[in-house]
């Protein structure tokens, strides 16, 4: 299937949940596969529209390849998901804005089970909550370390578990 | 018949039997690996990796020390039986390398934690470089506990 059929057949499921669709132009294939995405204007219907892509016939995004997430220089956050089907070679992604100081979305773990870690990740290092994740803890920085480093304004402690910590 | 002191016989029998306590951090590890096999093979130092700090006398910090490794190293540390020391391997453990400004997980350097005795700079230091700063903590131990002169 193409972008616009795919496109098509979520607009008439999901209606205004599904927002624009951005094409990115450049030489690069790679670049315009991975930089062209969807706009999900409404956060909750994420898990729905996971579970549609992959069940659907026709569609079956049976792989998520990424799970990235972005911090915008209007304050709001971004989870990214890049999504493939290995039976019909095509692939599909979708962004999904969230505010600063709330950012929570469903969870895709029940939908690919490798989510998983790439939510975990995301929360260490975004700080984004992913509602009905199984194992909600961070993945690589310790429990207690105070906030989420690749947000743009995040300052790093002084000290550490006595421990000083700028150069 | 051969005469010595209490000091300069046990720290000839200390400086000849460092067992190194086999502990990776980083990439410096691969070099600390290269160094204790047969090519550069620092056991004709009698430098030898034992798996545990209770047995061991010096513990090479050979790579990057998060925070949330450096609790964990300063306890290793702790563990380890009198007299142990130290060779800070790389720059990141000397002063935090590459992360020194943006690391959010990194300590600067493994010395904010443990005393260092010898620091061998390098990214990661060739197995000759670590051979050199152990025969330096070699020296090192020859020394210790003497009124030495210190101009060397």
């Amino acid at each position: 299937m193409t972008h616009s059929e795919i496109i098509v057949l979520l607009r008439s499921r999901f209606g205004d949940a599904i927002g624009q669709w951005h094409d990115m132009s450049s030489d690069n294939a790679y670049q315009r596969q991975m930089g062209s995405y969807l706009d999900v204007t409404e956060p909750g219907v994420i898990q729905k529209l996971a579970f549609f892509l992959r069940d659907e016939k026709g569609l079956e995004f049976n792989n998520l390849i990424l799970l990235s997430t972005l911090d915008n220089s209007d304050g709001s956050l971004s989870v990214v998901y890049h999504v493939e089907s290995t039976q019909y070679q095509h692939e599909l992604t979708f962004k999904v804005t969230l505010p600063r100081d709330n950012a929570k979305v469903p969870t895709v773990c029940t939908v690919w089970s490798h989510a998983n870690w790439h939510e975990r990740e995301a929360w260490d290092m975004m700080g984004i909550r992913f509602e009905g994740h199984p194992d909600h803890r961070r993945i690589l920085l310790e429990e207690d370390y105070p906030g989420h480093p690749l947000r743009k304004d995040f300052r790093e402690p002084d000290f550490y578990h006595g421990m000083k910590v700028p150069y | 018949m051969l005469v010595t002191s209490v000091d300069t016989l046990f720290n000839w029998a200390r400086l000849s039997s460092l067992w190194q306590m086999s502990f990776g951090l980083a990439c410096c590890a691969i070099e600390m690996m290269s160094t204790a096999a047969s090519h550069y093979d620092m056991m004709r130092f009698g430098v030898i990796p034992r798996p545990s700090p209770r047995q061991s006398d010096v513990i090479i910090i050979s790579g990057t020390v998060t925070l949330k490794m450096a609790t964990r190293i300063k306890m290793l540390y702790e563990q380890m039986a009198d007299p142990k020391y130290v060779i800070s391997m790389g720059n990141c453990s000397n002063c935090g390398g590459p992360y020194w400004e943006y690391g959010y997980h990194v300590l600067r350097g493994v010395d904010r934690i443990i005393p260092v005795d010898v620091y061998v700079p390098g990214c990661p230091p060739r197995p000759e470089a670590l051979l050199e700063g152990l025969m330096r903590l070699q020296e090192k131990v020859r020394e210790q506990g003497k009124a030495v002169d210190l101009e060397v």
